[in-house]
């Protein structure tokens, strides 16, 4: 769990984050949305103290962030940028092995440990434990870039727009499999972007953030449905609006009995999935893999409800999304 | 020369297109052969007679023919690499043989005032086919392994050259054997001033690159200085030094004791070392300051203390770009320690400047040439070592 308390940085007498508190519970996502300049990737770099706070205090669990040597703190946090920033000098192995070196682990440990990182980014032990960073694609860079902040298995996890540097494909796909590594190991993430649509994608919970100032905390559903201001309202985009609203739940919800013909779709895919394929094949229904079926109505009723429903919900969050804990202060 | 050229423009991709290095090469080789192989000389001052390859030696008209026949094999465009490259090898073992051959025809039985000097000739013919070497080699670019051992086979062949005795009689060789102990004792005194040099410069500039990098405010002090340093002409620097130092030893009790002197090598090896401090400085700095400001960060953010991420990610990634300044600084030194022989400072500079004083060419030669043959060596082993740590793990371009 991470806790801020009315955090605040000051340069040169202009604040780039001012007064701002937030909690993100234990296993939550939390995305910090915002343009350039509105100040979140500075309050990212203060929650591990790259950046000093000018004032505000952050907790990371029960420990009191600014009661520990800054490089002993950073360590107990993970930490992936864009770019990767891995070591150019050092094989995809020792990059891994970063932290656990820092922290004396021994070496089988820490053999043992950079094994199973690779495999669990789907990355063959025996293929690219000794290759250089210059060897690998973006994706594969971006991958070793993440196993490598995870390899001490930190309760926290900082990114800072970790997927800028790939195409919109892979881009996708590296969403995806975060958010089922973050699922499995429970570890608290907060992810830097400036993109809305990422934000609602993987956040558990949404900050929107201008001028240093926290405009808007809460889930995504709360966010497209209720903005709290003009600012939040232009960042989602209003033309888009429905369609994030779609993607937040899933085919399974809205399931019925029946039949009908044409390719099926997944019931883990999202409601903005299944309007594309109905409207793509031209279609009033499509059959839903494992029995039942997905009809136009009801995404339409769905998307026409959406609002009032989320409004109702709100505070709840999606359905698909795991069960939401912790507060939000405002 | 003019039909060669018409051919050469006629058909540039055709069976018998000409390499246009290879033209150049010939040319030169040309030159070469129309110009004296050696000058014999009664003694080692007076301007001698000038001897053409034909007439220098015995068999001198097949040692020119074999000559022309190399330059003219090695003008077609579509020949290998490497018969361009054998062709070349070829071609200075004639010329050095027929350098030796004819010094050892020439010289009288019993006197030691003769001198059988190379002449323009014969450095255009070896200018001409070490050129057409060094081309073949690079064009058939060769790994880091191969370019090793080619400098190895490159240092054995001189060896062999001059330990053959065939080149014995030639001038410089006289000149040598004459002064064998006083060589050996200026080739250390070289290699001292050297490498003693660049080892204060890396003592001294690296601390101080790491801590002008990690204070930006010393930087632009540092290096103005350094900068100053550097533009002082050697002569003007030993000029200064002179005085300064000598009255340290003078005036300082232990100065003297510890090796501080006016003349001699002391001064020598500083006024090195000045010259040395301003690449090790800068490109140290260079160095620091290119690591890419995401691995810096990401150094940072995973935990690393300031002495960490300088240790193992900012000074291993400066590497390649410290030892460019080595080489640059090895280099320079092995050329400028020749001034040392001016004020006393032994070297190879001791025969340069006794031979620039006799105006014996041979004196001067016996100290210029083991001094290119070594900064030679010292640039290309360098340059390999930079490449090999380049290639280990540089984010590619």
């Amino acid at each position: 769990m991470i806790r801020i308390e009315n955090l605040t940085r000051i340069y040169d007498r202009t604040p780039v984050v001012n007064d701002v508190s937030l909690t993100v519970g234990a296993g939550q996502i939390a995305a910090l949305v915002g343009t350039s300049g509105s100040g979140k990737t500075t309050l990212l770099r203060m929650i591990n103290r790259l950046v000093e706070p000018t004032s505000g205090r952050i907790w990371i669990g029960e420990t009191d962030a600014a009661t520990i040597a800054p490089h002993l703190l950073r360590r107990r946090i993970g930490y992936a940028i864009q770019g990767h920033g891995l070591f150019p000098h050092r094989t995809v192995g020792q990059n891994i092995a970063t932290v656990p070196r820092l922290l004396g682990w021994s070496a089988p440990e820490i053999a043992a440990r950079v094994e199973e990182l690779l495999h669990l980014f789907q990355l063959d032990p025996a293929q690219f434990r000794d290759r250089m960073p210059h060897e690998l694609s973006g994706g594969q860079q971006q991958r070793v870039g993440v196993a490598r902040a995870l390899a001490a298995r930190p309760e926290v996890l900082l990114m800072d727009e970790p997927f800028g540097a790939l195409d919109p494909v892979i881009r996708a796909r590296a969403q995806g499999d975060l958010r089922e590594i973050q699922r499995r190991l429970g570890t608290t993430l907060v992810i830097v972007t400036h993109d809305m649509e990422e934000a609602v994608t993987l956040g558990d919970r949404i900050a929107v953030m201008d001028k240093g100032r926290l405009l808007q905390y809460g889930p995504p559903a709360e966010i497209l449905t209720r903005p709290a201001t003009d600012f939040v309202q232009a960042l989602i985009g209003t033309g888009e609006r429905p369609f994030r609203l779609l993607s937040l739940t899933r085919v399974a919800d809205i399931r019925e009995d029946g039949t009908c013909d044409g390719p099926a779709v997944s019931p883990e895919s999202s409601l903005r999935d299944a309007l594309a394929a109905c409207l793509w094949h031209g279609r009033d229904c499509l059959p839903v893999e494992g029995g039942g079926i997905v009809t136009l109505t009801a995404l339409r009723a769905r998307a026409e409800g959406a609002r009032a429903e989320a409004m109702a919900t709100a505070g709840e969050g999606a359905q698909s999304k795991a069960p939401q804990t912790g507060g939000a202060a405002q | 020369m003019t039909d060669l050229q018409i051919s050469a423009t006629g058909g540039t991709a055709g069976r018998f297109a000409l390499s246009r290095t290879g033209l150049l090469f010939a040319a030169l080789g040309a030159a070469g052969l129309a110009l004296p192989l050696v000058q014999f000389k009664p003694n080692r001052i007076v301007l001698g007679d000038a001897l053409w390859l034909p007439g220098a030696l015995p068999f001198g008209w097949l040692a020119a023919a074999l000559i022309a026949c190399a330059l003219f094999a090695a003008l077609p465009q579509r020949l290998s690499h490497g018969l361009r490259l054998a062709l070349a090898v070829a071609g200075l073992v004639i010329t050095l043989a027929s350098l030796g051959l004819a010094a050892k025809g020439l010289m009288p039985e019993g006197n030691r005032m003769a001198r059988v000097a190379p002449a323009a000739g014969f450095w255009l013919l070896f200018l001409a086919f070490a050129l057409m070497a060094a081309d073949a080699l690079a064009r058939m670019r060769p790994g880091l392994k191969t370019r090793w051992a080619v400098l190895a086979g490159g240092i054995l062949l001189v060896g062999l050259a001059l330990g053959s005795g065939l080149l014995d009689q030639t001038s410089v060789m006289v000149e040598y054997a004459a002064r064998a102990d006083l060589f050996g004792r200026s080739l250390r005194q070289h290699l001292l001033l050297a490498f003693g040099s660049l080892g204060m410069a890396l003592v001294v500039g690296l601390p101080l690159g790491i801590l002008a990098f990690q204070v930006p405010a010393l930087r632009r002090a540092v290096l103005s200085v350094l900068n100053l340093l550097q533009t002082i002409p050697s002569l003007a620097l030993f000029g200064i030094m002179i005085p300064l130092f000598g009255w340290v030893a003078a005036n300082i009790p232990g100065a003297a004791q510890l090796g501080v002197a006016g003349i001699g090598i002391f001064p020598a090896l500083m006024a090195l070392f000045f010259y040395s401090l301003l690449p090790v400085v800068s490109n140290t700095l260079v160095g620091l300051t290119s690591v890419a400001p995401e691995v810096r960060d990401a150094a940072f953010g995973l935990g690393m203390t300031r002495g960490q991420v300088l240790a193992r990610v900012q000074l291993p990634l400066a590497l390649p770009v410290v030892l460019a300044a080595v080489r640059i600084v090895l280099v320079q030194n092995i050329g400028l320690a020749v001034i040392a022989g001016l004020i006393g400072g032994g070297g190879f500079g001791t025969f340069v400047f006794q031979g620039l004083n006799q105006t014996a060419m041979d004196l001067i030669l016996l100290g210029a040439l083991p001094t290119i043959f070594l900064a030679l060596i010292a640039g290309i082993a360098l340059d390999l070592s930079v490449e090999a740590l380049s290639r280990r793990g540089r984010s590619a371009p």
